[in-house]
């Protein structure tokens, strides 16, 4: 399929996920100048007068995800894990916290993904001054980011909600409260407690989404947790909905697939912020995704060398490399009943596309052609050092799983 | 084997006594593994008591201990222990090394692996780091303490004392008192102990005792008193000066009123009941002077005397498959 530049390219014998429809059907999709000329049902005609016609062999034609909350800009892991707009953590070096950083992250070139910066709350994400949030959105970003750290100064946090929701701008937080977290590695439990790591209540979690909703709900300012991981948050978020507070959260498949059980014996890849949790937060985690509290999932993606890893627990970094399986472990979901096919991908690319005012991420006539091909039933293994990102620190490694991306189209191209 | 040993702890037919590459923990270990090394630590109590202090049976070989954690007590009996074997003992301090210049620790590691050691003792103050480290080098690791997680020739000696001094391990009640958060003595004892059949209690403020420390199979209490009650063994942890100034517990003053071990508590626990310290003791903040050197109740410079016996053992098993000890290949 390579080497097509203006001309048309046809797809065809696929099948066709519809999110917003919330439809899978047979069908092809031509594209044209870079955007969807046509899916579903497409005449033999136009497949014939179409430059470069290729076979889908049955396999989804779905639109690219995108993924909300990236820490690395990593082209590679996101074609391999079939994401073609990436959503970048102000946590950089330097910290995204001026226009100009905003900027030049921006205008990464979006020949494989697109980088959409989020803006820091705070200059250098040090939680005391507001950053230049207004300029920021002029040079694109798209909502403002407390980065990897909650902002403990509560003054501070109804601030910056204040100020951002005149720019209508989301405002996302990590929601676990400093104090109780301070020093901790883990959540409080018995893998905790026999590895003689310190750590906290999983109520932090909760604490901190209660005050920031609080706060939200004070300023009118529209509020997303960036991941949530424990049943007392889901409780919160849900009831807030249901009170009308413009509030949405995401989650990462590590926290519906993995418990704390999965850091034993000092498993450095394993340590997540926030924390793996208690089966029961787990399972409160895929309970939020089926009834609809949660709004997203998102990889989290965090390639990490051995630098950071290759240590002992508690002086380790905490993330993984989360881009390039992020669907395929999503599709778990699916192959359990959690959620339908089309609404797998609404969490992954149009709810998120729209959440943040994106163009990305729908199977219309008109949209960009960023699209994947997937083979939904393909048994493969994760393989740490096989990934083809920056780094390969998943907690997955060795995993057997099923489903895998087959192809990326970003903006009419087919990527490697 | 003293002949009251439990023989439900016996070695089981065509299983080798102790097939661990490594002692770097007492989490995974079989309960007649645990027996083994205090059958085998028996023959090294007569020979520290004689004149002759000598054995050559590990003479050629390097044992380093390598010490990112400052010890003194523990650093000395794994040096004693090395010696009174014959071997070349080397004391490597993190305060002195390399580690200080930034270097990680596994590289650190590399260059301790490349000296050729016989078999490496480390302590360091990162729960897990031992472990690390054993996965990286070809010869023994002894786990001499690493951060909160575990010190298991200390559980080993304290199950040796009370063995000696109580007759048994299994059905004893073991109280334990004290900073058990953060304690990897408390832990490997809690393992010990339980995997011996002892009945443990832990004991201490709640801001000093783990989340979810009943799940590790120990009853755990606030009220010392009640925890006292029918203990055969006291065993008292040390509790750090700078965790009483008000972050865990409010003062050193208040610590002694409600946790300290005095003579009319221990009135509370059974007759003649075992009292253990690991040491260092802070007198008269965890445990009162008249308690500590009660010449009939406190084994505290017992336990220091098994502590080299334990150590001689671990070492001299740890080291038979490299010598070529029949059986040991």
């Amino acid at each position: 399929m390579n080497g097509v530049t203006k001309g048309t390219l046809a797809i065809r014998n696929g099948r066709i996920v519809d999110p917003v429809a919330g439809t899978v059907e047979e069908g092809g999709v031509l594209i044209k100048d870079g955007r969807i000329e046509a899916f579903g049902e497409i005449e033999h005609g136009v497949f014939r007068k179409s430059d470069v016609v290729a076979d889908a062999r049955g396999a989804l034609i779905a639109p690219g995800l995108v993924d909300v909350g990236a820490f690395a800009i990593d082209p590679r892991a996101a074609t391999a894990g079939g994401i073609t707009t990436s959503l970048l953590m102000p946590d950089q070096a330097p910290p995204l916290d001026a226009p100009a950083l905003i900027r030049q992250a921006a205008s990464f070139p979006a020949d494989a993904v697109s980088i959409v910066p989020f803006a820091a709350a705070t200059r250098g994400l040090a939680g005391r001054e507001m950053a230049e949030i207004g300029l920021m959105k002029r040079a694109g970003a798209v909502a403002v980011c407390t980065g990897r750290q909650w902002i403990a100064d509560s003054e501070l946090m109804a601030r910056i909600m204040a100020y951002a929701s005149a720019f209508d701008m989301i405002v996302i937080t990590h929601a676990e409260d400093g104090g109780l977290v301070k020093g901790a590695v883990a959540t409080d439990g018995e893998m905790a407690s026999r590895l003689g790591l310190a750590s906290a209540p999983a109520i932090a979690e909760a604490m901190a989404v209660a005050r920031d909703l609080m706060l939200a709900e004070e300023t009118g300012a529209r509020l997303h947790f960036r991941q949530l991981s424990t049943a007392r948050a889901f409780d919160l978020v849900r009831a807030a909905k249901k009170r009308g507070v413009a509030v949405t959260c995401g989650v990462s498949p590590a926290h519906f697939l993995l418990s704390d059980q999965a850091i034993g014996p000092f498993k450095t890849f394993a340590r997540l912020s926030p924390p793996l949790r208690s089966e029961d937060d787990r399972k409160a985690v895929i309970e939020a995704v089926r009834d609809g509290t949660v709004d997203l999932i998102a990889s989290a993606h965090d390639p990490r060398g051995p630098e950071a890893k290759r240590l002992p627990y508690v002086s380790a970094e905490p993330g993984m490399a989360g881009a390039e399986t992020l669907l395929t472990l999503s599709l778990a979901l699916v192959q359990e009943g959690v959620v339908t096919l089309p609404r797998l991908f609404d969490l992954l690319a149009t709810a998120p596309a729209k959440l943040f005012g994106l163009e990305a991420g729908r199977m219309a006539i008109g949209a960009p052609a960023d699209l994947i091909l997937v083979d939904d039933g393909k048994p493969w293994k994760i393989v740490g050092d096989k990934l083809a990102g920056k780094a390969g620190n998943t907690p997955f490694d060795g995993l057997p799983v099923q489903g895998r991306v087959l192809k990326t189209i970003k903006g009419g191209q087919p990527i490697g | 084997m003293p002949a009251d040993a439990p023989s439900e702890f016996a070695l089981p037919d065509g299983v080798h006594p102790f097939p661990h590459k490594h002692l770097t923990g007492i989490a995974g270990l079989q309960p007649w593994e645990i027996g083994f090394l205090l059958n085998e630590a028996e023959q090294w109590i007569a020979l520290n008591r004689a004149t002759a202090k000598h054995d050559d049976r590990l003479a050629g070989l390097t044992q380093i201990n390598a010490f990112f954690e400052n010890s003194t007590r523990t650093l000395l009996s794994f040096e004693i222990a090395g010696k009174r074997l014959g071997m070349d003992v080397i004391n490597m301090h993190a305060a002195q090394s390399s580690v200080k210049k930034g270097e990680t620790l596994l590289d650190t590691t590399a260059t301790l692996n490349a000296m050729k050691p016989d078999v490496i003792v480390i302590r360091h103050d990162a729960s897990g780091a031992v472990g690390l480290i054993a996965d990286k080098v070809d010869c023994p690791v002894l786990n001499a303490g690493d951060g909160r997680h575990e010190h298991p020739t200390q559980a080993l000696l304290d199950a040796l004392t009370i063995r000696r001094r109580v007759g048994r391990i299994n059905g004893t009640v073991v109280t334990i008192c004290g900073d058990v958060l953060h304690s990897r003595v408390a832990r490997s004892n809690i393992l010990l102990l339980g995997t011996l059949g002892a009945e443990v209690r832990v004991v201490a403020p709640p801001t000093l005792l783990p989340p979810a420390v009943e799940r590790m199979g120990v009853k755990a209490y606030t009220d010392f008193d009640a925890a006292l009650e029918g203990a055969e063994v006291v065993m008292m942890l040390r509790l750090q000066l700078e965790r009483m100034d008000g972050a865990f517990v409010p003062s050193p003053r208040e610590y002694h009123h409600f946790y300290g071990l005095t003579r009319e508590r221990l009135a509370l626990a059974a007759k003649d009941a075992l009292v253990m310290h690991p040491g260092p003791m802070n007198r008269g903040i965890e445990i009162t002077s008249d308690v500590a050197d009660d010449i009939q109740q406190s084994a505290i410079t017992e336990q220091v005397e098994m502590g080299v016996a334990v150590r001689m053992a671990c070492l001299d098993v740890l080291t038979r498959s490299r010598r070529g000890v029949e059986g040991w290949a």
